[in-house]
């Protein structure tokens, strides 16, 4: 049963906690600084990124529930080579998205702007660049979807081998390791980049992946939600088929159900130009079959007038797959207590949320 | 010596009281200061080692934002305060 809810906002880590009649703010972490990630870790250790405009990323740690925190290393870039062809900046701009490993204890993975990948292996007291994701020569393709320079936002860690691991950059593609990040190749056959010209959409290393996640109960169902579709895939991301959901592919968010890798949720919006909701009517598309179809869910949510929009972390699912919460650009949160059928105003002045994690009691 | 001053806005972060270092090289004055406060330094440069984007150094009226002169010596009873531009943020 979850009995908290962070939300990632502009303005600081707001916690809800379950009451009487659902979840009622509790308090805001950091208020005031923004919060680009957090992660909550098998052992109850929380994580915090904070993303500060004049000083730079920091990252705490918490390891009594928020109580007390304490700043700990941020992964650090090299000192860049004389290198023309490398158009990216070797010095981090922010933490993207935390992934505790869920069998080692103390690793955790940090993705970051620039597209770098880091491993921890003592909680975030000290970090180390996976050299062989950030020197595969398809590196200085990538580029920057929404932010300036291309990002590392997922990473999909197989729940029974730390060794196996998926990451997705935006925009670099989807990226595969079987050995812990010695080695990777690139996956991903079947996206898709409509914004390509025809002769290269579908060049793996052009992919904009807004947002990948794997079904935890088989990781070989990996759910993504690109720039210009939603895509899954049945074979551990090596290839992915094209779904077409109704009324609209554009989105960031994906959440997948913990025990039916055939059921994931998305929250669309007008594409790319415009980012509301189709007929400014907000509304979660579900899936139950593979991505064969997809049901719109909008019961509780703004029929009219809302220009809510999800970003890439912004919808979590709980280990139940019947809560689910979201967060939006403007500042509405809402959930989810039966599988995403209906939905529960949480709160209509947040700051802008970037992303939300689900704390089961 | 050299008085150096922060910006509160750094001091909400970190903790940072002014202090008095002796003369030398920018890169010099700012070593002491960082010895002082070993976390300092990630607030104020990037992975390169450069100023960040939007800090700002005032070398007595000099104002400093972007490349540093690292090999400027700053005499003694100069002044080195160290804020954030006010762009960004």
């Amino acid at each position: 049963m979850v009995d908290r809810i962070l939300f990632w906002t502009r303005k600081g880590l707001v916690e809800m906690r379950a009451g009487d009649h659902g979840f009622d703010y509790a308090q805001t972490h950091f208020l005031g600084e923004p919060v680009s990630a957090a992660a909550v870790g098998p052992d109850g250790t929380w994580w915090c990124a904070l993303a500060l405009g004049h000083f730079g990323s920091k990252l705490h740690r918490s390891t009594d529930l928020g109580a007390n925190w304490q700043e700990v290393a941020v992964p650090v870039f090299p000192e860049k080579p004389d290198d023309p062809d490398d158009k990216n900046p070797w010095a981090l701009e922010q933490i993207w998205c935390l992934e505790p490993d869920p069998q080692i204890p103390g690793r955790l993975w940090a993705g970051t702007i620039p597209g770098g990948l880091f491993r921890s292996d003592d909680g975030g007291d000290s970090w180390s660049l996976n050299q062989a994701l950030w020197n595969v020569p398809a590196r200085k393709n990538w580029f920057g979807g929404g932010f300036d320079n291309p990002g590392l936002h997922s990473i999909a860690i197989h729940p029974e081998d730390s060794d196996s691991l998926t990451v997705a950059i935006s925009s670099g593609g989807v990226w595969k390791s079987e050995d812990a990040g010695n080695h990777w190749r690139q996956v991903g056959k079947g996206l898709r980049a409509e914004y390509m010209p025809e002769d290269m959409q579908f060049d793996l290393v052009n992919q904009d992946v807004h947002r990948l996640m794997a079904a935890p109960s088989n990781p070989d169902w990996v759910w993504v939600q690109h720039h210009n579709g939603v895509f899954v895939s049945s074979d551990g991301a090596e290839t992915f088929r094209e779904c077409t959901p109704d009324p609209s592919a554009f989105g960031f968010a994906v959440a997948v159900h913990p025990k039916r890798p055939e059921t994931a949720w998305f929250v669309p919006g007008v594409k790319d130009q415009y980012r509301f909701p189709v007929d400014q009517a907000l509304l979660v598309t579900r899936s139950e079959d593979g991505g064969k179809t997809f049901q719109a869910q909008r019961q509780g949510l703004p029929q009219g007038g809302s220009f809510d929009l999800v970003y890439r972390h912004g919808l979590a699912v709980d280990r139940t797959g019947n809560t689910l919460a979201f967060g939006t650009t403007t500042g509405n949160a809402w959930c989810s207590r039966d599988g995403g059928t209906s939905w529960q105003l949480l709160s209509h002045t947040l700051p802008p949320v970037y992303g939300v994690s689900l704390i089961n009691a | 010596m050299i008085k150096v001053s922060f910006t509160e806005n750094l001091q909400r972060h970190i903790r940072c009281d002014a202090l008095d270092v002796a003369p030398g090289t920018l890169d010099a004055v700012l070593a002491q200061v960082f010895e002082r406060y070993p976390p300092l330094a990630g607030y104020l440069l990037d992975d390169q080692g450069e100023l960040r984007k939007h800090v700002m150094l005032a070398i007595d009226q000099q104002l400093v934002q972007g490349a540093m002169p690292h090999q400027q010596v700053l005499a003694a009873g100069s002044r080195l305060h160290i804020m954030q531009a006010l762009s960004g943020g």
